[in-house]
């Protein structure tokens, strides 16, 4: 058994683009659920949404900064969109209504009739988009290794991708750290516990929401972007499961918590890609074929999630008695 | 508090800030009728129904609550007080009838701006936030918080002035209702009095006008009983007016400068305690609902209410 | 991950919580694995140690292709996939370097073609971490005259499949609208809507008396085709057997559910959004373990052609015909049920007011135990007549009707089961009948546009009354 490629292997996911890319999902999500408590399910369709925005923006022509501007508008007018009649109902109605508009997303942008915009259910390719943020990189081509990791600098799964995605997860996490500690933070944990209380001191509970679900979207699209930019646009791999797997994330590592989000994807996509390596090599294929080891590997996501809300809801680093998952 | 009943000359339509005796005297004489005219009212309502299906839960033609005094709102389970408040406050919506509140309409009003304006409520099952400190708990309910607009929250020094303001508040008026010793603990671990008295004090935080409070005395201990009334005899003192809805007679005599009381949705009685506690019409109205009915079917029927306004307000 | 967590958190809900899984797992180890041939990868995510290569195959229409056989051969060994319901199809391998990619052309759908044969087999060359496409168009082979294969016969029954569960035998492609059209349509989407229902009044029923909203309930479909498909193509046993069998496999695992997982949870007082979180993990957790034996591929729950009826300008398979009998059968069983008899009407009060029933004697834990028995099996005779009527099943069948059948509840208004049958086949008619207007691949977008219409406009549902007294 080879260790030392699996060791790399697994250390690599540590910063690797698709755990900061999920750490800003995270993050997202835990404005709307850990903050507030709303019932995001669709947290893939605001990463879509935003991966489209910068995808189709940037093959207009239009530039890196403005594609941003694009996917990040194009999250926060879809968040708009969700809360208007969902914002005012109960915690449930929220649920059904995100997971169905991601899924809207997912099947709108796979459909053949807009196959000139976003390439239906093959995507966009990559290098179709890279370019612009590859461009804005500071650095010289080439490859660099640190230590047992090496990359290339600026093209398509590089260093410049790493930097700029964990300098976002960086400056996210400081957003939120501010915004737990104020008064507006408060008004949010008041709501995640009792709307109408917040309601009858005065509060405008509607307005609050509605600022938390595009929060949380907008830093969602933010996800989107730096998910694809080492990829493609594929509407297929940004369904429900994606869904699924940041809230795992965020539970894990802890909601309601500064660097939950954070921990929770790193140790998510760590022993992931351990126990996947591991099996790889050691379970031979006559008993489980490649494609089945990574099957098994979801199975293992969906029993840790049921296993997680049941015996530590909290996560992590959430403390029990300032975190309970309960939504009216 | 003067004992002696002797009316004061009597001032016609005399505007009163503060004190009982003040309170009393310009209610000595208005009528005894339900629906009558107050001298100085701060809340008017007309015609205010709510049906929920085929039945009708209130139904009050014409009320007015007198601007400083404390009004007490008494009647049978499922007579329609919850409701009614529920209406008043914004967290539910009337089939018919408009009212106001300090000569502003508030009809259609959303809850929050209806606390805004000054009409803070408590409520029968208390909502402490209980997974927040005390401290947090009142520091929610002061009302000009620049820290809570999403940008100037993520520059503290916009928002530390008035933070420094509003926890010094809190901590008068925790120190007021001798809640001082459980600043930093989370409200969840309070015995269900302290709640009681941590949500009428959050609710003092935003200096009201009126205070609206859904049965206060409802599962207090005791010994909390004398200091609630010492602190909502003290809210007038100062002029603010209380409405109230108690089941306890011997706190709503002991308190209350005005009665009035709802039976199957309506106003059937008002008055100075004394007076309504000795009506026929009352006594009736509460033998009414109990005398060839057991208690367990009006709980049901309180049950039902309650349910279906969660269910309205869920819409 | 898992090992840590319960390691040092195992309790009795915990063990039963495994033996639940376990015994779903266990299920599908019983019976033999079908031929590497059928199988078929999940969508491949590229990451440090492994490399995808992948494609789309269309047909000339630009319809999916589905279950079309890929074999990828190279550096880091043989892997086979197979195409998805959405004419996708990917395959990991774990080396990089030069692989060869041969396309099986007897598994193409009846009369398509590739349109460069001698692209067949290609190379590509893939790197780990990154994906390469391999395309294999199909259509006219250049040279070859027009028109003799375009002619298209929809008694046909075809494999294509216009969206995640295929597309039933008759259905058109979006196109100009006639009458004859919105016949044929409005019988689809009736007998779709139908179907649905089977599913959905399960779903309304533990909504009712449980206050959960079960995002893995689309899973207990899934279960009910799967077992079907198990009887039929790897035990040969008659498609009537088959079904009885999976509709009792389903209500054992409904039994299973509620004794092993939600009534241990209900019991620690496990809070209702918690519980619908664990929801979402089941779902995931027993879709990749379908997909885990069964592989990613289409299954075909009878292979013979179906018999068609033509009546007027409809055409509908026999299939469909018995299928919308027998459904109308069991929910007008189900009405009786729960109009008609004790426990039925017991089963209503609970779901009206649970603290309430109890204390008038009705025993919640046995009802609610009901429900779930009584909802499985109803979805998994769901999951038999719709893999019929779809042609074909998946592990992900469930899945892609769950958000219809949520659409199908909310819409009829959340917890009433009759609501929940009138809100299908609203759904059922527009998913259909949207394929007059929008194309096809977007009808379920349509669907659950709706939701959100319905939830923005009345959200108490069509039959939910705005108010009602206890």
């Amino acid at each position: 058994m080879d260790w030392t490629r699996i060791l790399v292997n697994t250390a690599g996911e540590i910063f690797a683009p698709t755990t900061a890319a999920y750490a800003l999902a995270a993050i997202g999500l835990n404005v709307h659920f850990g903050l507030t408590g709303l019932l995001n399910m669709g947290q893939a369709g605001f990463m879509l949404i935003g991966a489209y925005g910068f995808a189709i923006s940037t093959i207009a022509g239009w530039p890196l900064w403005a594609a941003v501007l694009v996917a990040l508008a194009a999250a926060a007018l879809f968040g708009l969109l969700l809360g208007i009649p969902t914002l005012k109902l109960r915690g449930d109605y929220l649920a059904i209504v995100t997971i169905a508009a991601a899924e809207i997303v997912r099947l709108v942008g796979r459909s053949t009739a807009l196959t000139e915009l976003t390439g239906a259910s093959s995507g966009l390719r990559g290098n179709s988009y890279k370019h612009t943020f590859q461009d804005a990189s500071p650095f010289a081509d080439g490859t660099v290794a640190l230590g047992p990791f090496e990359y290339s600098m600026n093209a398509s799964n590089s260093w410049w991708i790493r930097i700029v995605g964990w300098g976002l997860v960086a400056l996210t996490c400081l957003l939120i750290w501010l915004l737990i500690r104020s008064p507006w933070g408060r008004v949010l944990k008041g709501i995640r516990e009792d709307e109408d209380a917040v309601r009858s001191l005065g509060k405008n509970v509607y307005s609050y929401k509605m600022q938390a679900l595009v929060l949380g979207g907008v830093i969602g699209a933010l996800a989107g972007i730096v998910y694809v930019l080492p990829r493609a646009v594929q509407p297929d791999s940004m369904g429900r499961p994606m869904t699924f797997f940041v809230w795992t994330i965020l539970l894990l590592g802890g909601a309601a918590t500064v660097f939950g989000p954070l921990l929770g994807s790193i140790i998510f996509w760590v022993s992931l890609m351990f126990i996947k390596s591991v099996m790889r090599v050691g379970v031979p294929e006559s008993i489980m074929r490649t494609e089945q080891i990574e099957q098994f590997g979801w199975v293992i996501v969906g029993v840790t999630l049921m296993v997680l809300v049941i015996f530590r809801p909290q996560g992590i680093l959430g403390d029990k008695k300032e975190l309970a998952i309960d939504v009216r | 508090m003067s004992a002696d009943y002797t009316v004061p000359e009597p001032v016609p339509f005399a505007t009163t800030t503060a004190g009982r005796d003040r309170v009393t005297a310009d209610l000595s004489h208005v009528a005894r009728t339900p629906g009558v005219i107050k001298p100085d009212a701060i809340v008017v309502a007309d015609q205010v129904t709510r049906h929920f299906g085929g039945m009708t839960a209130v139904d009050v033609a014409h009320l007015e609550v007198q601007r400083g005094a404390i009004t007490a709102l008494i009647g049978p389970n499922g007579a329609g007080k919850t409701t009614l408040f529920n209406l008043l406050t914004g967290f539910d919506r009337p089939s018919t009838g408009t009212w106001s509140f300090d000569n502003r309409s508030l009809s259609g009003v959303s809850a929050a701006r209806v606390a805004r304006s000054g009409m803070v409520r408590t409520f029968q099952l208390t909502k402490a936030l209980s997974r927040m400190t005390v401290i947090e708990n009142m520091r929610l309910g002061a009302t000009h918080q620049p820290g809570e607009n999403l940008f100037t929250a993520l520059v503290p020094p916009l928002w530390r002035a008035r933070e420094k303001e509003i926890t010094e508040q809190a901590e008068e008026l925790l120190a007021r209702f001798k809640l001082d010793a459980k600043r930093d603990d989370y409200a969840g671990s309070l015995s269900g009095g302290q709640r009681k008295l941590l949500e009428m004090a959050r609710a003092l935080m935003s200096r009201p006008t009126m205070v609206m409070l859904d049965e206060p005395m409802a599962g207090v201990n005791p010994a909390l009983t004398q200091s609630l009334l010492g602190h909502i005899q003290s809210l007038r003192e100062d002029g603010t007016t209380v409405l109230f809805v108690e089941h306890d007679m011997h706190m709503v005599r002991h308190i209350s400068d005005w009665v009035v009381v709802m039976a199957e949705g309506r106003i059937v009685a008002e008055g100075p305690p004394e007076d309504v506690m000795a009506d026929q019409a009352v006594i009736d109205a509460y033998l009414g609902a109990h005398h060839d009915t057991d208690l367990g079917d009006d709980a049901l029927l309180e049950d039902g209410i309650e349910r279906l306004e969660a269910k309205e307000q869920n819409r | 991950m898992r090992s840590a967590a319960t390691r040092d958190r195992s309790t009795a809900a915990g063990v039963l919580l495994a033996l639940g899984v376990l015994v779903l797992t266990t299920l599908f180890t019983l019976v033999p694995a079908p031929s590497a041939g059928a199988a078929a990868a999940g969508p491949c995510v590229a990451d440090a140690a492994t490399g995808c290569i992948n494609g789309t195959v269309t047909t000339a229409d630009r319809q999916p292709a589905v279950g079309v056989v890929l074999e990828v051969d190279g550096p880091g060994g043989t892997v086979q996939a197979s195409t998805g319901t959405d004419g996708r199809w990917s395959a990991p391998v774990t080396a990089a370097g030069q692989y060869t990619v041969t396309l099986d052309t007897t598994t193409l759908p009846p009369g398509e073609q590739l349109r460069d044969p001698s692209g067949n087999p290609r190379t590509v060359t893939v790197e780990l971490g990154s994906s390469a496409g391999a395309l294999f168009p199909l259509g006219e082979p250049a040279g070859t005259a027009p028109g003799d294969q375009a002619t298209d016969d929809a008694s046909e029954p075809s494999d294509d499949a216009s969206s995640d569960v295929g597309a039933p035998v008759g259905s058109s492609a979006s196109g100009s609208f006639s009458w004859s059209r919105l016949a044929q349509q409005a019988t689809n989407g009736l007998v779709f809507g139908v179907l649905l229902a089977l599913a959905s009044v399960g779903l309304s029923l533990i909504y009712g008396t449980t206050g959960l909203s079960n995002f893995a309930h689309g899973e207990q479909v899934t279960l009910g085709a799967i077992m079907a498909y198990v009887g039929c193509q790897l035990l040969h046993l008659p498609l009537l057997v088959s079904g009885l069998i999976a509709v009792l496999v389903g209500a054992a695992s409904g039994w299973v559910q509620d004794a092993g997982l939600w009534h241990p949870l209900r019991r620690r007082r496990v809070g209702i959004t918690q519980q619908m979180i664990v929801t979402i993990g089941l779902s995931m957790a027993l879709q990749y373990t379908y997909q885990f034996f069964l592989g990613g591929g289409q299954l075909r729950i009878v292979t013979t052609n179906p018999t068609m009826l033509t009546l007027g300008p409809v055409r509908i398979t026999m299939t469909s015909v018995v299928s919308l009998v027998l459904s109308a059968l069991v929910l007008a069983a189900v009405a009786w049920f729960l109009l008609g008899t004790r426990i039925g009407r017991a089963t209503r009060a609970v779901s009206d007011n649970p603290a309430l029933a109890s204390a008038s004697g009705i025993t919640v834990d046995r009802i609610v135990r009901l429900v779930w028995v009584l909802g499985s099996s109803l979805a998994a005779l769901g999951g038999v007549l719709m893999g019929l009527y779809l042609n074909a099943t998946n592990w992900n069948m469930g899945g892609a009707l769950l958000l219809l059948m949520f659409a199908a509840v909310t819409l009829g208004g959340l917890g009433q089961a009759f609501g929940a049958l009138a809100g299908s086949i609203v759904i059922g008619l527009v998913v259909e009948m949207s394929n007059l207007v929008i194309p096809s691949d977007m009808r379920y977008a349509g669907a659950l546009l709706i939701l959100i219409l319905v939830l923005l406009l009345r959200p108490q549902g069509i039959l939910g009354r705005a108010e009602r007294i206890g």
